[in-house]
């Protein structure tokens, strides 16, 4: 597997760590244990196009959310994860 | 001297007769030419019967001339090197080589486990399931080492593989599998269109069936054009052409694995050259023309050695110029087939007859039949006669119902030809079935990738080398080369007619895999018995599941399970295919990573000074660490280290500390990026100060620990434990990038940039001021503890010195840059002999933070809490942070949870081990009572007994009650004493100095 780095361009896969998936914000300060617990724990299981980060630790140290088809692997987007889990403050 | 090869041709093939090459098989001496595969030098010496089979321990010979081979696996070379189940199809013949066959006793042709075939009935298909269910225990006392003797492969060698293994990557535009007409042809039109082009072969030559076939290329023979097209490509410079290489694996975002073999074909590897090499190769376009496999037709008996695949028998004759038989039969139900009776005919071969089941066959082969005066057989092969010496004489049911009889001693068989469809399957790609060659094609390749040719069910030469050559110019101007790839090669097709014939009824075993013995009645039983799923088909009959993954059987399998269960082969469907599409040995994916360089090594500033000194180091991750210091006389690590702890105790002593995470954090927000990941505050922490951070997992655990000093207002130096040191980096990047990208910071690994020291002792501050330069102000007034700047040492070196302490004395941590660290080592010894200073190691430290009752590794687990710490109250009401809320769950803050205590034996000369349970006195230990556990102790020469500490329910107001530890591991049993975890020194009087 190959991923192109947003920054440092297509290198293997040995280069990246994966976290998981990308679609959770993290909750504000004041937000309740349940919002928090969801957050943490609660992902989906997607079969298809999915959101995920993974860090370009062999690289550039870049945190990036990677569009990838859980069924046939295929990357369709990549982008660098700035702010992708940030509170979204007033939302 | 060996014998004569009794079975090679005067002249003709690919074999050098000046060459001749010494061979041991079975411990029988032969001779061969080099050329031979170890399959082509036991034909050329009349040799049949090379291996037992799997369950039935029947004799086999020779099927095939390639990597598909089932039957013909030996054990290659003797001691270390010794390499089972090796085909002797693929391996290359060298002087001294030896072999043995596998799986008989006492001997090939006397093998007493033959009496299997009498015991048939319990090898049926899912003999595993039926038959050894119950009781369980008989497993693994009876059944599985008798079945182990019975059924078998060839002896791994048991001891290490004194050879080498490699691992490079490789970079292309277009990739090829396979040289023969399709594969060349594409290289050459993407070699002209000037595309990076990597071909491999398996083979130790190249050309594919052109070798054995032959044929006409643009008007010339085939070798002819194989050599001028070899060396157009010779002369393209971005053209890689790789024999003895297998593509054996498709990955995503097209890396392909191949598996060189780089000097299996010799004794040994000269020096310093590797046996194998794994190839990861990245390509923009992959043309795979790996070519076909000729299938075998299913009938009783078709396991005799001396029964062969027809493009097999041609090969040897042709190839090799070895005969397989004298008096050939072939059996066949396509055109394809009769090559073999030209080739044998060619050779001044007799031909008994030929047995073909289609109604017609065409007017050339008429009079091919009438000039060579064998008889044409309408019908097929029911049964053959013959034993381990081979075939006798072949049973032929006529169309019409009549029998005959034929004699040969060979029987060559086609029953059409199955494209490679494995590269192009392995992205779950469901091949297709293509009815007028009733073959599976390939179809849903992974990205990127095309069949040509025979590998895409188009077998002609004509059809090869016009798809290969357009297939690699499309491949070079999808990868962007656009230069012009000229014209392709030219040749004739030849006529393709086939009746699809899979199986023959009759008396006696019709083996379908030949490798794993499964026959025809296996399959039939199996669908029986509700077994109708492929992949069910698959598992419980072992069918296509040998090491050569059912190459020459899958399909036939498959038409078998269609024609018995009413439906069409294409109904029936295959099974997923995965790589590798040979075997790869371990080794080869190990590559140097074995032994000493299993891992790559780190090494701290110190580590060659601590070697001159005569360190005992410790791997903790990839690190060498000093353990202790022996001196003479002492005579175990326990006197060592407890002359080191009481030297620092007293005097002072030093210890390389490099290993810890160092990361600096930089930017007006710093201080505020620090209060969101540790559970303290760092934001109010004045410059010039340390502080212990402790920071959680957002579901609210440690994570980590370590401190973290503030050098400037916008600049922290934070440092982690050794083993976290890349993971909290990783973290707190996550954290500044993903979570708090408003905050203006930034992170920097600095753990290889310093080397730093701890230096502690009573007489620390003492022997630092020899070391910094006199103007630096080390009083406690002027450096009080948890101080933290930047000191100039004596000569004019900047370097950071921390008063921190993990020991308990009066202590610093001095950083320089990592280049100074040896010479700091030496510095301190030199300007510390004075003070009878002295090195200590990991043991040492560790000690003394028992001793201190600080948590370290085994406390930190990663199911401990601040509270269970001891550090609650670190955990700021304040602000947020990660893992604050998660950490105030009911479960995590439950009175009942194990926190840390410490523990000490109520007999004081007895010894603690870690990993003893904390029962209630007076109970039997049993899950309900136990209350957690012992994690860290050390014997320690302050208090003169052994001390630990523990993580015990409700641990910190139960102290001083006495309760069990209970070792099962060890067998022991003994009380211990609860008590508060600081056993030293517990108001900080000494590291305040
Ligand atoms: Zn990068």
């Amino acid at each position: 597997m190959r991923i192109a780095c947003s920054f440092c361009g297509e290198r293997e896969l040995g280069e990246f760590t994966y976290l998981g998936d990308a679609k959770p914000v993290r909750p504000e300060a004041g937000a309740s244990e349940d919002e928090v617990f969801d957050y943490v724990y609660l992902r989906d299981n997607v079969a298809g196009a999915t959101s995920e980060y993974w860090y370009h630790g062999g690289g550039c140290r870049a945190w990036l959310k990677v569009t990838r088809n859980t069924l046939t692997h295929e990357i369709s987007s990549i982008e660098p994860a700035a702010g992708a889990g940030a509170a979204k403050v007033g939302a | 001297m060996a014998g004569a090869q009794t079975h090679r041709l005067g002249n003709g093939g690919l074999v050098d007769r000046s060459a001749p090459l010494n061979f041991r098989f079975d411990g029988k001496a032969f001779s061969g030419f080099q050329g031979d595969t170890l399959a082509s030098a036991l034909i050329a010496n009349g040799v049949k019967l090379v291996g037992r089979s799997f369950k039935y321990h029947r004799p086999r010979g020779i099927l095939t001339a390639g990597s598909e081979e089932p039957n013909a696996l030996v054990e290659l070379r003797t001691g270390a090197r010794r390499e089972p189940n090796t085909k002797a199809t693929t391996a290359e013949l060298y002087d001294g080589l030896e072999a043995a066959s596998q799986n008989r006793w006492p001997s090939l042709r006397h093998d007493v486990m033959s009496v299997n075939q009498l015991f048939a009935p319990i090898f049926v298909a899912g003999f595993y399931y039926k038959t050894f269910m119950w009781p369980a225990k008989f497993w693994e006392a009876i059944y599985e080492p008798a079945i182990r003797r019975a059924a078998g492969l060839g002896r791994a060698a048991g001891i290490a593989d004194p050879d080498h293994y490699d691992k490079a990557w490789a970079h292309c535009d277009v990739l090829i599998a396979g040289s023969g007409p399709a594969g060349l042809a594409a290289a050459l039109a993407a070699g002209r269109a000037g595309a990076r082009v990597i071909l491999c072969e398996e083979d130790f030559v190249l050309g594919g069936r052109l070798l054995s076939d032959g044929g006409m290329i643009d008007g010339e023979p085939a070798a002819e054009w194989i050599s001028r097209t070899l060396a157009e490509l010779a002369g393209m410079p971005d053209v890689r052409v790789m024999t003895r290489t297998t593509l054996f694996g498709v990955y995503d975002g097209g890396t392909y694995g191949a598996i060189e073999r780089v000097n299996d074909h010799l004794p040994s590897p000269p020096e310093h050259q590797v046996r194998q090499r794994l190839w990861r190769i990245v390509a923009k376009r992959c043309v795979v023309a790996a070519g076909a496999i000729e299938r075998p037709i299913v009938f009783a008996g078709n396991d005799t050695p001396g029964v062969m695949m027809a493009s097999a028998m041609r090969t040897y004759v042709a190839r090799y110029a070895a005969t397989p038989a004298k008096r050939i039969a072939l059996f066949t139900n396509n055109e394809d087939g009769w090559r073999t009776v030209e080739t044998a005919l060619g050779a001044g071969l007799q031909i008994a007859a030929v047995i073909d089941a289609r109604p017609e066959i065409s007017p050339a082969h008429r009079s091919l039949a009438s000039k060579g005066g064998f008889p044409v057989l309408h019908g097929s092969v029911s049964g053959v006669d013959g034993g381990k010496d081979g075939v006798r004489k072949i049973a032929v049911s006529l169309t019409g119902g009549a029998r005959a009889e034929v004699e040969a001693d060979g029987l060559a068989v086609s029953g059409g030809w199955n494209p490679a469809v494995g590269l192009t399957s392995y992205h779950r790609g469901r091949p297709k079935w293509r009815s007028d060659i009733s073959a599976f094609v390939p179809d849903g390749a992974p990205p990127g990738m095309v069949a040509a040719g025979a590998a895409n069910g188009d077998f002609g030469l004509g059809a090869c080398l016009s798809q290969g050559f357009a297939a690699g110019a499309a491949a070079a101007h999808d990868a962007g080369r656009t230069g012009n790839a000229g014209s392709a090669p030219v040749a004739d097709d030849e006529v393709f007619s086939l009746t699809p014939l899979w199986h023959v009824a009759g008396k006696g075993k019709a083996f379908v895999d030949y490798q794993h013995d499964v026959t025809a009645s296996d399959i039939e039983l199996a669908q029986r018995e509700g077994f109708e799923s492929v992949e069910h088909l698959k598992r419980y009959t072992t069918l296509g599941m040998a090491t050569d993954q059912g190459k020459t059987s899958n399909v036939a399998g498959l038409a078998i399970m269609a024609a018995v269960s009413g439906r069409s082969i294409p109904e029936t469907g295959t099974t997923i295919y995965r790589p590798p599409y040979v075997p790869v040995a371990i080794g080869a994916f190990a590559g140097h990573h074995r032994d000493g360089t299993f891992h790559a090594t780190r090494l701290t500033p110190s580590h060659h000074w601590a070697v001159e000194q005569g360190a005992v180091f410790v791997d903790t991750g990839l690190w060498k660490r000093a353990q202790w210091y022996p001196r003479a006389g002492e005579k175990d690590w326990l006197e060592s280290v407890t002359r080191e702890v009481k030297a620092v105790r007293s005097g002072v002593g030093f210890c390389d500390v490099s290993t810890l995470g160092k990361i600096d954090v930089h930017g007006p927000d710093a201080g505020a990026f620090l209060d969101r990941v540790y559970i303290n505050t760092f934001s109010n922490l004045a410059v010039g100060k340390a502080r212990y951070g402790l920071m959680l997992r957002e579901d609210g655990i440690v994570y980590d620990d370590g401190t973290t000093s503030r050098l400037a207002e916008d600049h922290y130096f934070l440092t982690t434990t050794t083993a976290k040191a890349g993971l909290v980096m990783q973290h707190l990047e996550f954290c500044r990038q993903v979570l708090f990208p408003e905050l203006d910071v930034q992170l920097t690994s600095v753990s290889d940039q310093w080397a730093q020291f701890s230096i502690a002792g009573p007489s620390a501050r003492e022997l630092l001021k020899q070391i910094v330069d006199e103007s630096e102000d080390l009083s406690n007034e002027g450096f009080p503890f948890m101080g933290a700047r930047e000191v100039t040492l004596r000569g004019g070196l900047k370097a950071r010195l921390f008063r921190i302490s993990f020991s308990g004395e009066m202590a610093f941590e001095i950083s320089v840059p990592a280049r100074f660290g040896d010479a700091m080592a030496r510095n301190l010894m030199l300007a510390g002999a004075p003070f009878g200073v002295t090195p200590y190691g990991t043991e040492a430290l560790g000690v003394m933070r028992v001793e201190k009752g600080h948590i370290a590794g085994p406390e930190l687990s990663g199911t401990t809490t601040a509270a269970d710490l001891g550090l609650g109250k670190m955990m700021s009401t304040k602000k947020d942070y990660i893992g604050r809320v998660m950490a105030g769950r009911e479960a995590l803050v439950a009175p009942d949870r194990q926190v840390v205590v410490g523990i000490k034996p109520t007999d004081e000369t007895r010894r603690l081990r870690s990993g003893a349970h904390i029962i209630p006195k007076g109970q039997t230990p049993g899950p309900g009572n136990d209350q957690g556990y012992v994690t860290s102790v050390c014997f320690s020469p302050t208090l003169n007994q052994w001390i630990g500490l523990a993580l015990v329910e409700r641990g910190r107001e139960r102290i001083g009650e006495i309760v069990h530890a209970h070792d099962p591991l060890r067998g022991e049993d003994y009380d211990v004493e609860l008590c508060n975890p600081v056993f030293y020194d517990p108001d900080g009087g000494r590291q305040r100095g």
